[in-house]
């Protein structure tokens, strides 16, 4: 029974939280979704969207809270249970098998479609949502997945959770629907949206382009720091107002302790892109911003491209791109210099380890011996390894691709040191990270949104407010 | 309904490749033989791919959920050890082992799913064991086929050789399976994207033991096969099945990642594997070269592949 008179809402969330390890990604969240809604949820990089969108999806299960759906509190909530209760999802990336074809996809959605002639039915079910979400799509019910360019794909996947079978739909969760799409099928993506809801059917939408959120939802719902800090009807919102809230952080700063860089000093780094140059001098360290994924580690790569071998990159994924999980720690660093180290094609063993013992103290490298496999230390003191790696050897550009993924505080600390001291010793730095509070230790700062640069501001007038305005700096 | 796209034309010269590719090589081998093109000719070229064409769908099982089967020969040696020295003598004990063959494919398929390992290392580290079975239970080659099995072999249907009655409805069923049914295109997802089907609300550990158990099925009928044929056992014998079977699957138009298999091509694989023996020696070139033959082939079909994408790309 509701207890206030009111409708009951459709989905009841109370104190819903969830820990990844130490990350704490969602903190007692309460979230209210009345039937027919169109909620929109925003918030920068590593608010929890994701993760509360994954909670009511059912792939998650929350640590803490209830979830009650049409006011009763399913029992053992998980996917099969959100998609018989009518709940559908697509995901930020696209979950489509690439080797099946547009109907079969349907198949691995629902359960129930399934025994004689179901291929029938499916090619019917997602020929009908396809023509009736994006008229005019061109999309072969037989065509493989794979086979298609990414926007048609994602018009698959959102056409597919608006198919329905042996239950009614209720919710639909589009987690950044409209970042493959093109701007013709957002636009009747958002139009479909608007006829769903008015049949009932509520919408969660999940987007970093505000205007479109602004302009398309009946409430907004902003999230920090796992927790939502406002919700409040779209209408009576602006653009500034979602901004203001999604960057209110108490975050002190740790300014100014470090040298200025002179400007005077010779430039290493100048890449033209849209909305201005990108520019580095000796000796600075320069902070690339923005939304994951708008084109910074594009430009990272760019300039590496264009150095040949005076850049070392650096990537904060390490298990993939950097260290050697089977070598030591000496092995890890002199690798990269393994050229230089070599006498007629053999290695001296004690010269390496000097080299590595001379890295370890320059460095703060955390391990009692070099020997020690790499896999010992800690993320942060890997990353140790793989920045010395890359300074060790003659590269004066030192490309640092997010470095800073999953190191902890104290550690994060001593890698800005050690980048400072390589910054001093007439080295440039670009460092790319989603972290505005990195971007402290940045001389200046470059904001990027879709490939584009949209702010420069100099260390002294960094705010977490203007970055986050201009990663939002959509034209809408 | 709307067009297919372009894309779909791929497909089909993959599907059709491998049919193609038989087709000339029995235009060879009659051109080069007549007798062959016969009931018997036919039976006698073909017969001794019986084993092959059920160990190219068990593997075709294992290559569906991205995953490679570097155990299947041992394990067929296994088999044929196992029915070779039971189930003439006690059929009951033998029926036994045979099921308890299968469930161990089926629960190796669980570990690999529960303890996301990768399937190359466990299966070849599975093939040491099938090995070691085999020989523990049949240290010399020797026992004897059950009556019903070896005259199962010798069975002459009318019109079609026993080969290609077996091949037609072993392609047909795998087609049907992998292909049509609405379980076949789960466990074909799970090759595909696993996150994408788990996400769905699907099982990854029963669909990799459906596959495995599927597998053993498939790899159990290819050892009494063999037992049938040799009418005696050896832990050996199997060995080169575990090559032949993948390079059926790959030939036949599968992929090793992706869970892009094709059972009615794998089966055709099958017999362009076997009848390279049959070719070389028409040819009067040493069966010594077979294998380099069989290499080649797989190798022409990987690079043939490889430039296709390039050219798509």
């Amino acid at each position: 029974m509701p207890d206030d008179g009111t409708i009951e809402p459709l989905i009841r969330l109370r104190g819903i939280g969830k820990r990844f390890g130490a990350v704490r990604a969602l903190d007692a969240v309460d979230l209210d979704i009345a039937p027919g809604e169109r909620l929109g949820i925003v918030g920068h990089n590593g608010a929890g969207k994701s993760t509360l969108m994954q909670v009511l999806a059912g792939t998650l299960t929350a640590d803490a809270g209830s979830i009650a759906i049409a006011g009763a509190v399913p029992r053992g909530y998980d996917v099969r249970r959100a998609h018989a209760l009518g709940i559908g999802c697509v995901f930020q990336e696209l979950s489509l098998c690439p080797n099946l074809r547009v109907f079969e996809t349907v198949r691995i959605l629902h359960h129930g479609l399934r025994g004689f002639g179901w291929p029938r039915r499916a090619r019917r079910l997602i020929g009908a949502a396809l023509d009736a979400i994006f008229p005019g799509h061109a999309i072969g019910t037989d065509a493989t997945i794979g086979a298609l360019p990414i926007g048609q794909r994602q018009m698959v996947e959102i056409a597919r959770i608006f198919t329905e079978t042996d239950r009614a739909l209720r919710l639909v969760i589009l987690d950044e629907p409209t970042s493959s799409l093109g701007a013709r099928a957002a636009e009747q993506l958002l139009d479909f949206i608007r006829q769903a809801a008015a049949r009932g059917i509520a919408c969660l939408f999940v987007s970093h382009r505000l205007q479109e959120v602004l302009s398309h939802t009946d409430r907004v719902v902003v999230m920090r720091d796992g927790q939502v800090v406002a919700d409040a009807p779209a209408a009576g919102l602006t653009r500034a107002r979602l901004v203001a809230h999604m960057g209110m952080t108490g975050g002190e700063t740790a300014r100014g302790e470090m040298a200025q860089a002179a400007s005077a000093r010779p430039l290493r780094v100048d890449l033209a892109l849209p909305g201005g140059a990108l520019r580095a001098h000796a000796g600075e360290v320069i902070g690339l911003a923005g939304l994951d994924g708008h084109g910074q580690r594009d430009a990272l790569l760019r300039i590496f491209a264009g150095q040949h071998g005076r850049a070392a990159y650096v990537s904060g994924d390490r298990p993939r791109e950097g260290v050697f999980p089977l070598w030591s720690v000496a092995r890890n660093l002199t690798v990269g210099l393994l050229g230089r180290l070599a006498h007629a094609g053999f290695l001296r063993p004690a010269e390496e380890r000097a080299l590595a013992d001379a890295w370890r103290s320059r460095i703060g490298i955390r391990t009692p011996d070099v020997a020690q496999p790499i896999l010992s230390l800690s993320g942060g003191n890997q990353q140790k390894v793989l920045i010395a790696r890359a300074v060790a050897g003659t590269a004066d550009i030192l490309l640092l691709d997010d470095p800073m993924r999953g190191v902890d505080v104290g550690t994060k600390r001593d890698l800005f040191a050690a980048v400072r001291a390589e910054a001093a010793e007439g080295r440039c730095v670009l460092l790319y990270t989603t972290e505005t509070a990195e971007l402290e230790h940045c001389d200046r700062t470059y904001v990027f949104y879709r490939g584009a640069i949209t702010a420069e501001i100099a260390r002294e007038t960094l705010s977490e407010e203007r970055v986050l305005r201009a990663s939002f700096a959509d034209a809408g | 309904m709307p067009a297919e796209p372009g894309a779909g034309r791929a497909e089909t010269l993959r599907a059709l490749l491998p049919a193609l590719a038989l087709a000339a090589m029995l235009a060879l081998i009659v051109y080069l033989q007549p007798r062959a093109m016969s009931y018997n000719g036919m039976r006698l070229l073909l017969n001794f791919s019986l084993p092959l064409i059920f160990a190219a769908l068990a593997q075709l099982c294992v290559i569906a959920a991205s995953d490679i089967d570097l155990g299947l020969g041992a394990f067929i040696g296994l088999v044929n050890s196992l029915s070779a020295l039971l189930l003439a003598t006690r059929p009951l004990l033998g029926a036994l082992a045979m099921l308890a063959c299968v469930l161990a494919y089926a629960g190796m398929g669980a570990f690999i799913a529960v303890r996301r390992l990768p399937s190359i290392v466990v299966t070849l580290g599975a093939s040491f064991v099938w090995l070691g079975l085999a020989l523990l239970v049949l240290p010399t080659p020797g026992g004897s086929a059950p009556e019903w099995l070896a005259a199962l072999v010798r069975l002459k249907p009318p019109l079609l050789p026993l080969p290609v009655v077996f091949a037609i409805a072993l392609a047909a069923f795998g087609h049907w399976f992998f292909m049509r049914s609405s379980y076949g295109v789960v466990l074909r997802g799970i090759g595909g994207a696993p996150q994408a089907v788990a996400r769905a609300g699907w099982s990854l550990l029963a669909g990799r033991a459906a596959l495995y158990g599927l597998a053993g099925v498939f790899g159990c009928l290819a050892g009494l096969l063999l037992t049938g044929l040799n009418t005696t056992g050896d832990a050996n014998f199997g060995a080169p099945y575990t090559l032949l079977s993948i390079a059926a699957v790959i030939v036949g138009g599968g992929e090793f990642t992706g869970g892009i298999v094709a059972p009615v091509g794998a089966v055709l694989g099958a017999f362009i594997m076997l009848l390279t023996g049959s070719l070389l020696s028409f040819m009067d070139v040493s069966t010594d070269w077979q294998l380099s033959v069989q290499g080649a082939i797989l190798i022409v079909v990987l690079g043939t592949r490889a430039l296709q994408r390039q050219a798509a790309a």
